[in-house]
Parts: C-alpha cells; structure tokens; sequence
C-alpha cells in the first residue's frame, strides 16, 4: 500500500508515494539516491544507518518512512561546513584516523554530532556518577567514558574506536562542550 | 513483509476505535521493537495506527509527582530535571537501556510494552507458545543464560527485557489506559502478568487499549534510589539481572525500602518480600543477604545447553547486595 511523503533531506525537498513497509533508511538510500546512511543489520543493532531527524539522532533502519512526513533529515553527506571548509566532526574524524574501511563512520559521525548536542545540553548518560548533576565536563577520564558510553549503539568492525573516541573528543572541545 | 495500511487518526480515541474495530491492526509509536518484528516476520499486522502525535509528549506536576505522557521520548524522560532528582532510579534505568539512538526514538507509552527478546521468540523457525501457542518452548532445556529464575511456567521461560519497567515497579508506578469502554488506571506491578498457560499475552491490556500516561507518585524514598544493571558488555545489551532499589535508613535501621528485580521474570519482579525483611532490619550486609534470600526462596533455575541460569541466583544476590550497600552509604 502506498502513501504520501514529503521529506527534507540535506536541505532538499522531495516529494514521493512511499510502499508504507519502506524503512527510513530505505527511503533514503533506494528511492532518494542519499547513500552515506549505510546498512548494516537492518534490526537496530550497529548504528550504521545513523541520521539526524529534526537535529535528534535515530536510527534509519527501525524508522517507518510514512511517519516520518514533513521530517527534517540530516545526513553525514548534509552536515555544514564548519570555518575550514568541512563540519568539525568530518575534520575531527580525519584528524584522529578515525576509521579503517569508513562503512561505519557516517553513522558514526552522525551520531557523534548527536552526542556533543546531548553533553551540551548537559543530559546524563549511564556513566555518570550523579543524574542529577549531569556529566562533569572538566575531568578528561570521565569525559572520555562518557564519550565512549554515549557511542556505544555505533559498532565499528574494522574496531578503530580508538581514533573515533579521540575524535569524538576533539570535535567536543572544538565545539566549546569541554573544556 | 505483508502490506499493511497506514494511518494517523485525528485524536486518541479515534485510534483506540480503528484499533479495537481490526483484529489484526496494532499501535505504532516509536517502532523500535515493532519495526524490528515486522521485518523478523513475527508479526503481520494488516494496520498500523500511529499514535505518536496523538498522546501528551510532556512531562506535569500531577498530585505531588509527575505524569509522563506516553508519547515523551526515553531520552527526554532521562534528561528531565525532576526524574534525575526526585526519581534518579528512573533516570538511570532509562540511561541503562538501549543506545542514544533508540532512547530518541522509543516512547514512554511503548518502553513497557516491548517484547521479550528470547532468542527463540524472535526466530520464527523454531517453536515458541509464546509466538505461536501450543507449538512448544524451545527455551526449556535450550539455551537459558537470559531466561526466567522466578514466575515461569513449564509453557514459557521468557523475561520482559525493559529496563524503565523495573524502576516503575519500584516506584509504584500507575498506568493510565484508554480503550474502548473508556479510560482505566492500572498499577504498574498489575500491567505485566505471569505467563501460565496462556504466555502469548505480555501484559493485561485488551486488544485496543492504548497507554496514555503513566504516572509516578510522590514518594520521598526515591531521592535515594539507584539501578544497577549487569550485562555480558558494558553498554547495550539487554539485563543478565538488574536492581532497582530505594532505600529510607536512620539510626543505623532501615526504615523502608522498595526493590525491583529485572531478568528474572515475565514482569518487572517487585521484591516485596525483601522489602518486608528490610524493614526494621539493621543496616548490614547480612540484612541484605537476607532480604535477597528471601526473594528469592522460590526461585527455579533452569538447566540448559549453556550450562543454564542458576548463576542468576548469586548475581541477583550480590547485585542486591551492592545496591542497597550504596544506597545505605549514600545516606550516611
């Protein structure tokens, strides 16, 4: 059964009739040609097909495109631009050599730029010590198992999460959320 | 995947009724559990009715706690000021679960309502009474490491996988329900049943009735409360066991607790009668191990191809342990 849908994609409009069982993620990569949200397991588990939804990260794959209609999507191919020509978080991640293969990183990339919104805001993750207090931005081992708790949906099977915790890092102190 | 329809009614009720009218039309709201069933092949439904704009997305000051609508995201509810303060149990166990990914997607209303995840539940080539009823459980004697310790039935040994649903079982939690005779309240402990011989039904609500809000009472004890949570990794994965607990402690006396235990059952497991024997106890490691003795009394491990779960029994002991120990120093 098909459906009406429009989307907002990287600052593009795209109208479309959608078969209602088409994933997000499918929408995007099949019927759009927006290919940097990857496919890993199609079932929630890897974090490859990351994007941005109203500026919140979500997961493509276990998204239904027919409620998504009117949404703002950002992909990593969409991210702007930061001073130096590319968004921090793209800089950040080829400062660090925060990949092997790169099938993973635009769902990592999103999915970090979720994650300094989140520590801006000052929500707390499983590792932090008081709720209430929310994530203590001026010790560096906290911040860096706070970074690696709140990546933890992204799976990188080429393993590189060192370089990608590290980046993660940089793009936080960049972007003024630690200090 | 079999086609199904799409459809956003213009309020709540119009949807219980579209869903209560179709046998086979289900509810839709985060879909981070429902999508993955869809594509598994568990379920077919022929309608899904999408009620994620249709119920409050706001959390309000409700008879000195808090109503949370049932459209207010996990990650919204961890993030809220008064959950981290007044309720932290609830916080932490909604941080404990899943990635930030899902938490942005998954709802109050659905969190709860999230299936099991027995790996033979969600593989449809091998029996399950659960899945199919009367087809047999493939868990009993199969592997068992993530299966039930209290509450089974010879027809299925599943747990409820929800992290958010054990802190509410401590807190004495109420859902709020519409269907189609009208509005009802549930206590969260009676929302969740045991799976006897008719395991296929997860909760006690009726085909058409919508969570609409669940409301978190006042309750002063749960300033000093805590989950703790044991997985086979650090981070996202489902609970081998987790604790929720609360703890009032003066004089060296427990003066009340409330605990609730996860992975262990077919519901979020209130620990009622470790309650009970914390209840004027002294503040020692002993009380505890009593309590956690006392809970679990009943408990029936299951053997299994992966050596069973009867380790289950140390690990809810000693989790239990070294929660309420934490929660005792903390008043201190």
């Amino acid at each position: 059964m098909d459906s009406e849908l429009t989307l907002q994609v990287d600052g593009a409009t795209h109208h479309l009739m959608i078969d209602t069982r088409t994933s997000l993620l499918d929408a995007l990569r099949q019927r759009m040609g927006i290919t940097s949200p990857k496919k890993g397991c199609d079932h929630g588990q890897c974090g490859a097909c990351t994007v941005l939804v109203d500026g919140r990260r979500v997961l493509g794959c276990l998204a239904l495109a027919v409620a998504y209609d009117g949404a703002e999507i950002t992909t990593a191919d969409g991210l702007a631009p930061g001073d130096a020509g590319g968004h921090p978080v793209h800089q950040a991640f080829l400062d660090n050599d925060a990949f092997q293969c790169g099938y993973c990183t635009p769902g990592q990339v999103c999915s970090a730029v979720g994650v300094l919104d989140e520590i801006g805001r000052g929500w707390p993750s499983a590792v932090t010590e008081d709720v209430a207090a929310g994530p203590r931005l001026d010790d560096a081992a906290a911040m860096d198992a706070e970074i690696a708790e709140r990546m933890s949906g992204n799976l990188c099977r080429c393993g590189a999460y060192k370089g990608i915790r590290a980046a993660v890092s940089q793009a936080a102190r960049a972007g003024g959320a630690v200090r | 995947m079999k086609p199904f329809a799409y459809q956003v009614p213009g309020d709540a009720v119009a949807a219980v009724r579209s869903v209560a009218d179709r046998p086979d039309a289900s509810f839709l709201a985060g879909g981070t559990n429902l999508v993955d069933h869809l594509r598994l092949g568990l379920i077919e439904p022929g309608l899904l009715v999408d009620v994620t704009s249709l119920t409050s997305d706001e959390i309000t000051d409700h008879e000195g706690g808090l109503r949370i609508g049932a459209a207010v995201r996990n990650s919204d509810l961890a993030a809220d000021r008064r959950v981290r303060e007044r309720f932290p149990v609830l916080a932490e166990s909604l941080l404990a679960g899943a990635s930030g990914q899902l938490r942005n997607m998954a709802t109050t209303g659905g969190n709860p309502l999230q299936r099991t995840r027995c790996v033979y539940f969600q593989d449809v080539s091998t029996p399950c009474n659960k899945r199919e009823p009367g087809s047999g459980c493939s868990a009993i004697g199969g592997s068992t490491r993530n299966h039930a310790i209290l509450g089974a039935s010879e027809h299925c040994i599943a747990t409820q996988p929800s992290d958010m649903g054990v802190a509410l079982a401590a807190l004495d939690a109420a859902v709020q329900v519409l269907g189609p005779g009208g509005e009802r309240t549930i206590p969260f402990t009676e929302l969740h049943r045991l799976p006897g011989e008719t395991p296929e039904r997860d909760t006690v609500l009726e085909h058409g009735e919508l969570i609409t809000a669940i409301d978190v009472p006042d309750l002063p004890i749960a300033r000093r409360s805590r989950y703790r949570k044991v997985r086979d990794r650090a981070s996202y994965a489902f609970a081998l066991v987790s604790v929720a607990a609360a703890l009032d402690v003066a004089d060296g006396v427990v003066r009340d607790a409330r605990i609730a235990l996860g992975g262990v059952a077919h519901v979020p497991w209130r620990a009622r009668r470790a309650e009970e024997a914390l209840r004027g106890a002294p503040v020692s490691e002993q009380s505890y191990r009593e309590a956690a003795e006392a809970e679990l009394a009943d408990a029936r491990p299951q053997d299994g191809i992966d050596g069973g779960n009867g380790f289950k029994i140390p690990l809810v002991t000693g989790t239990l342990v070294a929660t309420l120990r934490e929660l005792a120093g903390e008043e201190a």
